[in-house]
């Protein structure tokens, strides 16, 4: 089993015929995605690779049958790909795409709220269940099948805590990248809620980073929800207040907020032990296993 | 990140769209702060134009009743060093005769994915104590994106907050008219503090901040076309050129890496093993060897770094790329001027390898291994 994505995921490229589009479609092929179209309006009626391009996805959806889309469209036409596809009854979006405007986020995220769909992103790695399905940019090749999920808001990170994984020959189910962008789809609760439900997922990595309190809602969640083993790893430690980090979305704000200290000591008392390096992070993982 | 309008900028917004402001002129030489309290009479403020919070109590407001103490404050203002900038513009506005002191703000609550509006009785420079010890004085709505601050919302907020009644509609009005420019120039906050009502019972905006999601000023020329750089230091005015996101910090491991999780991480991690981070430098996805040759150069220039550690872990970067680059930029020396330590994996980790030329930095295979060495090599440089 898995989260989200598996053998049987029909997928969409949305700018596939643009250079990171083209290009990631076929690390996703090669991976043994069923990519099964794309979008690029204008172009429909051309194909990339073999794969049929169309206008629009509510085309694609109908002559190809795809049920998931990845959205590799620039900033300024992201959050409009992105309601394209929301409009197709998709089962899930997973947007890539790194810039997007917030107050277009926002607007996604009230349409979001009315439909069944899930979004993965934007500015995500995306997700992958290793031996079925990639959507997104993660490479492939770090990844082994096991028991373990993985939800991080970092891409790198994420791929860091992997081959850490991967290197002690301990697999994994699903790992999905959440984003680091303050209005994000998936959340940690979302995931680790998946996970949970999850027979196949014996234990949960979860990488979190300073801003916001996701992590501090996940700590919540974990306490009051979840059976399944879960360690953490925390990025941003030392961290000043005031500076962004990277990411739109990892800022310790003025008044102290978003802090690692306070993100570590939620983990903590959910009874989630949090590794002091990304090496750590898998010996609390083996020791679960 | 954001784009910080300084006052003046935010007022001349907020002034063309029907939202009362003092009169006032920019000034940046002490004869033209003279011209202006001239026309504008006294009590007359001289505020500093610059990006920090807490103006007023760092020294960079000072009221002036009469011509000596308006000489005297242009003279102590432009040119101080206020927290880190140096003032080069004030804004010499009208006194207002004032009453009461409101608070009015919208951001974007991103626990709740939206925007909200805040109204407080409690304006003034202590907002934030009061936010902090007395939420419940803020009044707070939260406004649907895909239909905009109703006007009932606006009426709402204000009652909420105990606005006077004879200037409720007023304010709320104002915060309408907020909303709009918040969604119209894709401001990520609008705040002003204080809200002043004059003694003849108008509503005045005696200070303004807003600033801009700088991800949305593909779509905003008039406002990218406003942008005033002011760097806290030439390293993040140089990092601003080349287009990394570049944090200064005050260690001396110079820190450079792919993602920002992952640069966070090596940051922890060089603080663990009882280092001293002097930078966040994230080269981001898919860099080419220039851009690599570039951070180094970056870091370099930082005089407090004694060692550098450069961790790479190749999603859609390429180990082949930044090993050119790495190579690059240090066969370019005579002698390496710090010691560099390389980590690379991922995408094509093995053909960078190969590349790197081991002559000129020290490698590691895992990134504990390469923070702890950088670590090392700062601690000997350093003695």
């Amino acid at each position: 089993m898995s989260i989200f994505v598996d053998d049987d995921t029909r997928v969409v490229v949305q700018g596939i015929t643009g250079g990171e589009g083209k290009f990631h479609t076929r690390q996703m092929v090669e991976y043994g995605t069923n990519v099964v179209a794309g979008t690029s309006p204008g172009k429909g009626g051309q194909d990339v690779d073999g794969i049929p391009v169309y206008d629009t996805v509510s085309e694609a959806v109908e002559k190809e049958d795809a049920n998931a889309s990845v959205v590799f469209v620039p900033p300024a036409f992201a959050a409009d790909a992105i309601f394209e596809a929301l409009d197709t009854d998709l089962d899930l979006v997973v947007a890539i795409t790194e810039g997007v405007p917030t107050q277009d986020m926002a607007k996604v995220n009230k349409r979001l709220s009315e439909t069944d769909t899930r979004l993965i992103g934007p500015n995500c790695p995306g997700i992958i269940t290793p031996g079925e399905a990639k959507l997104g940019i993660l490479p492939g090749n770090i990844f082994e099948e096991g028991n373990v999920g993985l939800v991080s808001r970092s891409g790198t990170l994420t791929y860091q805590v992997v081959s850490n994984l991967t290197e002690r020959g301990i697999g994994q189910t699903t790992a999905i990248g959440i984003g680091g962008d303050p209005i994000i789809g998936t959340s940690f609760v979302d995931a680790l809620e998946a996970f949970e439900n999850d027979p196949d997922t014996h234990a949960v990595v979860m990488c979190g980073e300073i801003g916001g309190e996701d992590e501090e809602q996940a700590a919540k969640f974990i306490a009051e929800n979840m059976d399944t083993p879960v360690a953490g790893f925390i990025a941003g430690r030392t961290a000043p207040p005031g500076k962004r980090m990277g990411h739109a979305g990892a800022i310790v704000s003025g008044s102290g907020t978003g802090t690692a200290e306070s993100k570590i000591s939620a983990l903590n008392d959910a009874g989630v032990p949090v590794g002091d390096t990304p090496n750590e992070v898998a010996d609390h993982i083996e020791d679960f296993l | 990140m954001v784009m910080k309008l300084h006052e003046y900028q935010a007022k001349e917004i907020f002034a063309e769209a029907g939202i009362p402001v003092p009169e006032s002129h920019l000034a940046s030489s002490v004869d033209e702060v003279m011209e202006a309290v001239d026309e504008i009479g006294y009590p007359a403020a001289i505020k500093a134009q610059v990006h920090v919070g807490g103006r007023g109590k760092a020294g960079g407001i000072k009221i002036a009743t009469d011509e000596a103490e308006a000489r005297q404050a242009a003279e102590d203002i432009l040119g101080m060093d206020l927290k880190g900038y140096t003032v080069g513009k004030v804004l010499v506005e009208a006194g207002v005769d004032f009453e009461n002191e409101l608070y009015v703000g919208i951001t974007m609550d991103r626990n709740e994915g939206k925007p909200v509006a805040m109204v407080s009785t409690e304006g003034g420079v202590n907002i934030e104590e009061v936010a902090e010890e007395t939420p419940e004085a803020i009044a707070r709505e939260h406004i649907d994106p895909a239909f905009g601050l109703h006007p009932y919302q606006a009426r709402k907020i204000v009652f909420e907050a105990g606005i006077p009644r004879d200037v409720a509609f007023d304010v709320a009005s104002f915060l309408s008219t907020l909303y709009d420019l918040y969604e119209a120039n894709d401001a990520s906050d609008i705040e002003i503090n204080p809200v002043m009502i004059t003694s003849d019972r108008d509503v005045v905006a005696a200070d303004a901040v807003m600033n801009i999601d700088d991800d949305a000023l593909f779509r905003h020329d008039d406002l990218a076309a406003m942008e005033e750089d002011s760097y806290e230091d030439e390293l993040e005015a140089k990092a601003g050129e080349y287009g990394f996101d570049y944090v200064r910090l005050s260690g001396n491991v110079g820190i450079i890496g792919n993602g920002a999780g992952l640069v966070m991480t090596t940051l922890d991690l060089v603080d663990y093993y009882g280092g001293t981070p002097a930078n966040f430098l994230d080269i981001g996805g898919g860099a080419k060897a220039e851009r690599v040759a570039n951070a180094l150069d970056m870091v370099f220039s930082d005089e407090n770094v004694d060692s550098v550690v450069f961790n790479i872990f190749g999603g859609i970067t390429r180990g082949d790329e930044v090993a050119k680059g790495i190579n690059e930029a240090l066969e370019s020396f005579d002698e390496i001027p710090k010691p560099v330590v390389v980590r690379l994996a991922g995408t094509n980790a093995e053909e960078g390898m190969e590349i790197l030329n081991t002559d000129l930095v020290q490698v590691e295979g895992t990134l504990e291994d390469a923070v702890q060495r950088a670590v090392e090599n700062a601690q000997e440089v350093s003695q």
